[in-house]
């Protein structure tokens, strides 16, 4: 029998092919990203009026924007601020949203008024609440990883919570609150250890769901400022130019699509992976 | 029995695949069951009776599971007989709503919550007789009568959740009974239920059977209710019949070391030990991986080098069998 | 008896919920464990038994009543202050796969019960755990597993460890073995059998089965939708019950023995809901002989010596004993 968990997680995980593939593109754009000044062909703000708005070519593959700027560069930069973005989100939203989650679930007298302030929250559409964020906080790469954390988190309380409120009427909580450890280590060690499946799930979702939000964001003019190149920004600015040079929006467009699309196909790998209902029947 | 059993089933063997690769959860079962006898066939975890009783009634977990060797005979009404091993899925399904019916463990999951118990009863009686709807909804009241369901009239227009585990059971009865089968396949039906219910049921099984005549095949582990309701015992171990005799053989004189030692650990055969503490036998580990030779000997007391190798044959005599090589010698 | 009881319950009693889906859980219930005895708890679904188990261990709050450790009334005391019930008193739970975190080593899960009283600390810590492995029957080298690894019967063995680390003074066993194989159950109950005369354990061993009941318990208490119906030593309860209750269940509980009388005379209807008790006495619903009487007044436990004591309006000692007991 194989001992190893992490192998036998990859082996799970990567039954599906379809996953497989999704992994590995999300893990080649993750890479590009980090490694963007080494692997991108010329600076992204390099400026070349002449070579404006070039079809893709030998010289640049993806083409080039208004001001003559190496579109596939751009894409490989805009990957580090909106995958950054998104990854933030995360980190926040996963943060602050599982505290609240855990709060709310164990201790039944904070319930209420957690869940009332994540209902309101989530009464109200992604998008425009994140827009109205933007606008009153002001446009900035910062201010929008503010913005979308509150917008996600709510949905981070609500998945801690629930699965809090079912582990904590386990019999091993049972027993560690019989032994007398203390709350803190039962909510950090006995809960917290095993929300982390489905916190994980979630924070795959939540990191295509933030990387689409602030495109859109950028789109609408409501995200960060447009020297910062990110996917959004790119459709912005190269909105105008569509007609005549597609590979403006087009290129950044299916960056999107991939990187949301990757995203949410690993996050279904690993929803079925870690649910065992589902699990057994595969 | 002079005619052919009801259901005999040959050397059964059923695969599953599964992550690790593919097991062999059934590897040598052998039984019958005659009309109007109750046969238990008995077992721990991982003894594969509960394989055996859902390859028999064809709801083996489909691609993963599949009979991999065997014969599952059964004698239809017709005076045919089939192998359920081999039938096409649609004519098993035609099977398994008319001459063979199963009761389960669990009733609530084997009942639809969103109709009442008497629609659910009546839809069955209408799939293997030709009545309209009221006349199908009284044979359904009738049906709840008959496993004494008291103010029937009134409870065939509940649903499955008003009701308490113990009258689910009887309305997954009533539905079993409902096509008047000549086999009835019980897998633990009062495993779930309290003792006091459990007493019930079985008399509720046992009168039926005797009513209508049917051949039981009774899966438990639970050696009280063994002796409570069979006929004939069949005991399982890691997948292969071990010992089949009638319930009084087996119970005063196993002849296989693991149906004698599963019968010491009861609890109420605790004999005094030196101290005048009373003290249950115990089998040391566990069901392991199956090697050669006797699947048991790991834990057997009476195990021997001969017992290690090979592959050990069910020895059969009259109307007992036992799979052990030493048993003449064990029980000396 | 013992003159100074390791635990006393009086008038114990559990409401949850509140009207008009309130469940009386618990109803009235007093008994006492002397030091190293075993009283087991037996009942059907609905009996409050695990309730019970709970209640001791202020694992829930009770509605009334009071429960003495020690001669200490802890039934109100604040959790902070609850250190001396932590350390003397453990419970082992009836589910051998979520009684265990699955995220833990066999180490940290045992080990958990030693730091939080500070017992041990570092090489002491882990001779500690390996020896604690090791009087269960365990291997003290499988502290580094995880608990998949490991069967039911040996996860339940890793249970007992857990509990026995803090070297308590009472056990609440909660149906321990049920989720057992047969061959598995005796080795666990064989197990705690050995560590009650090791140790000197007390136990509060609540269980549906009558037979292991019997066999692990000094005293027994019969419960029946939250209250008692009959409190005595095994032996009493198990040869000369009084209360028809008792004798039903007897009656009822399947023989391992083909040639005892089968079940013949047994109780009819359902257990009603612990939300609508019966008035008077709860068992009356039941009960082949309940009158009119029994529906008006509550039955109060009376003695029928040596210990023994039943709730029934009625002397049930001549009656002929239930056929299959």
């Amino acid at each position: 029998m194989d001992r190893s968990p992490i192998l036998l997680f990859f082996r799970r995980m990567f039954r599906r092919k379809l996953v497989l593939v999704a992994f590995v593109v999300l893990f080649v754009i993750m890479l590009m990203a980090l490694l963007a000044p080494w692997v991108a062909p010329y600076e992204p703000t390099a400026i070349k009026v002449i070579r404006r708005l070039k079809p893709p070519g030998e010289l640049n593959w993806l083409g080039t924007d208004e001001f003559g700027r190496d579109v596939f560069s751009r894409i490989i930069y805009g990957a580090r601020a909106s995958l950054g973005i998104g990854f933030a989100v995360v980190v926040v939203s996963m943060t602050v949203g599982t505290l609240f989650g855990l709060l709310a679930g164990y201790f039944r007298s904070l319930d209420g008024v957690v869940m009332r302030v994540v209902d309101a929250l989530m009464a109200l559409p992604d998008i425009l609440l994140a827009i109205f964020l933007v606008a009153v906080l002001g446009a900035s790469a910062f201010n929008v990883v503010l913005a979308l954390s509150i917008v996600y988190t709510p949905r981070v309380v609500r998945v801690v919570r629930a699965s809090t409120l079912v582990i904590r009427e386990l019999p091993f909580v049972e027993a560690a609150r019989a032994l007398g450890v203390s709350t803190r280590r039962i909510l950090s060690v006995h809960i917290l250890l095993n929300v982390a499946s489905p916190v994980l799930v979630q924070a795959t979702f939540i990191f295509a769901y933030a990387v689409l939000a602030e495109a859109g964001l950028s789109f609408l003019g409501a995200g960060v400022p447009p020297e910062l190149p990110t996917w959004g920004t790119m459709i912005a600015s190269g909105q105008q130019y569509a007609d005549d040079a597609f590979w403006v929006v087009l290129f950044p467009g299916l960056a999107i699509v991939l990187a949301a699309l990757s995203l949410q196909i690993v996050g279904d790998g690993l929803r079925d992976m870690l649910d065992p209902k589902l699990r057994k029947a595969l | 029995m002079d005619k052919s059993p009801l259901l005999s089933i040959r050397d059964l063997e059923v695969r599953f695949r599964t992550e690790e690769g593919e097991v062999t959860p059934v590897r040598g079962v052998t039984l019958s069951v005659g009309a109007g006898e109750t046969v238990a066939l008995v077992g721990e975890s991982g003894s594969g009776k509960s394989v055996t009783s859902l390859a028999t009634m064809g709801l083996l977990p489909r691609p993963a599971g599949r009979v991999s060797g065997g014969q599952i005979l059964f004698r239809k009404r017709s005076g045919e007989t089939v192998d359920l091993a081999t039938l096409p899925s649609s004519d098993l399904r035609k099977l398994r709503g008319s001459e063979i019916a199963m009761i389960f463990q669990e009733p609530m999951t084997s009942l639809n919550p969103v109709l009442t118990v008497g629609e659910q009863i009546a839809e069955s009686v209408r799939l293997h007789m030709s009545l309209g709807h009221a006349a199908a909804l009284k044979r359904a009241e009738e049906m709840l009568e008959l496993v004494e369901i008291p103010n029937a009239r009134r409870r065939v227009h509940e649903y499955p959740h008003q009701m308490s585990g113990g009258m689910r059971q009887r309305v997954m009865i009533a539905l079993a009974m409902s096509c008047n089968p000549s086999l009835l396949i019980a897998d633990e039906p009062t495993t779930a239920l309290d003792v006091t219910i459990q007493a019930q049921i079985l008399v509720l099984i046992e009168r039926l059977q005797k009513e209508l005549g049917m051949g039981v095949l009774f899966i438990t582990h639970n050696l009280g209710v063994v002796a409570e309701i069979a006929d004939r015992v069949t005991v399982m171990y890691a997948g292969q019949v071990v010992e089949t005799g009638t319930v009084g053989a087996i119970f005063r004189t196993p002849r296989h070391p693991y149906t004698s030692a599963l019968l010491n650990c009861l609890p109420a055969r605790a004999q005094r030990g030196e101290d005048g503490r009373r003290v249950v036998q115990s089998i040391p580990g566990s069901i392991g991986p199956v090697g050669d030779g006797c699947a048991f000997a790991p834990r057997c007391s009476q195990a021997a080098d001969v017992c290690r190798t090979g592959s050990i044959m069910l020895e059969a005599e009259m109307e007992r069998s036992v799979r052990c090589v030493r048993w003449r010698e064990a029980f000396a | 008896m013992s003159a100074s009881p390791l635990l006393a319950v009086e008038g114990l009693t559990k409401h949850f919920g509140r009207a008009p889906h309130l469940v009386r859980a618990v109803e009235d219930v007093s008994f006492h464990i002397a030091p190293g005895e075993v009283l087991g708890l037996v009942g059907e679904s609905g009996s409050g038994k695990s309730t019970i188990g709970r209640l001791v261990l202020r694992l829930i709050e009770s509605t009334a009543g009071t429960i003495r450790f020690e001669g200490q009334d802890i039934s109100k005391l604040p959790e902070r202050q609850l250190k001396f019930l932590r350390r003397n008193a453990q419970m082992v739970f009836q589910d051998p796969y979520a009684s265990l975190n699955p995220r833990l080593r066999v180490r940290d899960i045992i080990g958990e019960a030693i730091d939080a009283h500070r017992l041990a600390s570092g090489a002491k810590r882990t001779e500690r755990i390996g020896e604690l492995l090791e009087t269960v029957g365990l291997p003290a080298s499988h502290m580094s597993r995880f608990p998949h690894e490991f069967s039911g019967g040996q996860r339940q063995r890793i249970g007992v460890a857990r509990a026995l680390a803090v070297e308590p003074k009472l056990i609440v066993a909660d149906e321990p073995v049920s989720a057992l194989d047969v061959s598995v159950q005796a080795q666990v109950i064989n197990l705690m059998q050995d560590l009650r005369q090791r140790f000197g354990l007390a136990m509060l061993f609540i269980s549906h089965d009558l037979d292991v009941v019997e066999l692990m318990c000094d005293r027994i208490a019969v419960l029946y939708l939250g209250r008692v119906m009959e409190i005595g030593s095994s032996e009493e309860i198990s040869q000369r019950p009084r209360h028809p209750y008792t004798r039903a269940l007897l009656a009822a509980s399947p023989k391992a023995d083909p040639d005892a009388p089968k079940i013949r005379r047994m109780l009819t209807g359902d257990i009603p809901s612990p939300m609508a008790p019966p008035s008077g006495c709860v068992f009356r619903t039941r009960c082949p002989m309940a009158t009119d009487e029994c529906a008006r007044s509550v039955p109060k436990l009376r003695s029928a010596g040596d210990g023994h004591k039943f709730a029934c309006h009625y002397d049930t000692a001549n009656d002929e004993r239930p056929a299959a007991a």
